[in-house]
């Protein structure tokens, strides 16, 4: 059963670690489909606390797929998941990366390039789409979501005196 | 590799364990990304590349798959030391927040339910959605230059993947030939 859901998480990351367009974000509805929808390895409401500590942690978004193993798996899933995730795209992109170099100003390489930044933002969209609908379930928590965005836009303010204060927020009751 | 700006001194080509050391501590600081310290760390402390070559490194790790960062330390390790040096970069960058992020998940696999940490999590969570938020707004700026096409190729991935929900690897073999062939057709 555990070597089952190790098996399960593995396959499934390793495949959307190809197909991560644009980062982490891009990858992040459909770890959520997979972990919450198909395999309700966990709540709604896990995998946006989950989001948000590997958001409030330093280091790469990707990281969030580290917490998401650990939930799932343990020790063991946390090693498999991250390294599903990070190891498929790293091979392609430390073999690709070389070769694309040579196209730098290759008509192709700059159409394929202009043509994928509007699908990674989608993405990116879906993803913030998503953590948010799992996140805001009241009417303060969509506000403490907008203010942060426009913070966050218009400020070059730590992120962290951000959760900080939604946490003191969310202490309180008020969120 | 393009020359050197004639005001940059030439730099000493880092070793594996200086290497190790950069990203290491890249991914300690990163708070709310790691992007902006690398850029840093990389061409502005370091000097080991130019903020043009950065730039043109950074290009290529966004547009292949996996997470940014990721594939620029497995770029920027790779051209400097081969493997050898795309692995340290990586392991630099992903071993002190895994460890981290594993501390953090243990703790909440113990005290998740309580209810305390539960109301203080959901506050954190709103504000989590909110500056991933911001990123959306600034990356999809450039796009309304671009025009019509690629703001509805935008629209159908999100509407696709965030409001239908289906499998991602489906709607991108639909979505990225089109897009690109939309990018092609623009560029005529």
């Amino acid at each position: 059963m555990k070597l089952d859901t190790l098996g399960t998480l593995g396959l499934q990351f390793a495949i959307l670690s190809l197909f991560a367009i644009g980062g982490a974000m891009a990858v992040v509805p459909e770890m959520h489909r997979q972990v919450v929808e198909v395999q309700h390895w966990m709540s709604d409401r896990q995998f946006a606390d989950l989001f948000a500590i590997a958001q409030a942690a330093p280091g790469p978004n990707i990281i969030v797929v580290t917490l998401i193993g650990y939930q799932t798996a343990g020790i063991a899933g946390a090693l498999t998941a991250t390294a599903a995730m990070c190891a498929p795209s790293c091979v392609f992109t430390y073999f690709v990366s070389r070769a694309f170099d040579r196209f730098r100003e290759a008509r192709w390489r700059i159409v394929v390039q202009a043509g994928l930044v509007p699908v990674s933002v989608g993405l990116f969209a879906a993803g913030t789409f998503i953590v948010a609908r799992a996140a805001d379930r009241t009417l303060v928590a969509v506000c403490v979501t907008l203010v942060t965005a426009a913070v966050a836009y218009f400020t070059r303010f730590n992120p962290l005196w951000l959760f900080a204060a939604a946490g003191v927020l969310g202490y309180f009751g008020v969120v | 590799m393009t020359s050197l700006p004639a005001d940059s001194t030439p730099v000493p080509h880092p070793s594996l364990s200086e290497l190790f050391r950069a990203f290491f501590s890249m991914a300690l600081h990163g708070f709310g990304g790691v992007l902006p310290w690398a850029r840093r760390a990389i061409v502005e402390e370091k000097r080991w590349m130019t903020a043009q070559e950065f730039n043109e490194a950074f290009a290529v790790a966004q547009f292949l798959p996996g997470a940014n960062v990721v594939n620029l330390a497995v770029v920027f390790g790779g051209r400097l030391h081969g493997a050898a040096g795309a692995a340290v970069a990586l392991a630099g960058l992903l071993l002190p927040p895994m460890a981290i992020v594993l501390v953090l998940g243990a703790l909440y696999g113990r005290f998740g339910d309580l209810e305390a940490l539960q109301r203080v999590l959901g506050g954190v969570a709103a504000a989590a959605a909110g500056l991933v938020g911001a990123m959306v707004i600034k990356m999809g700026q450039p796009l309304l230059r671009e025009g019509a096409p690629a703001l509805i190729v935008a629209a159908l991935a999100f509407v696709a993947i965030g409001v239908m929900r289906y499998p991602l690897p489906y709607v991108l073999l639909v979505l990225a030939p089109i897009s690109i062939g939309l990018a092609a057709w623009v560029r005529r």
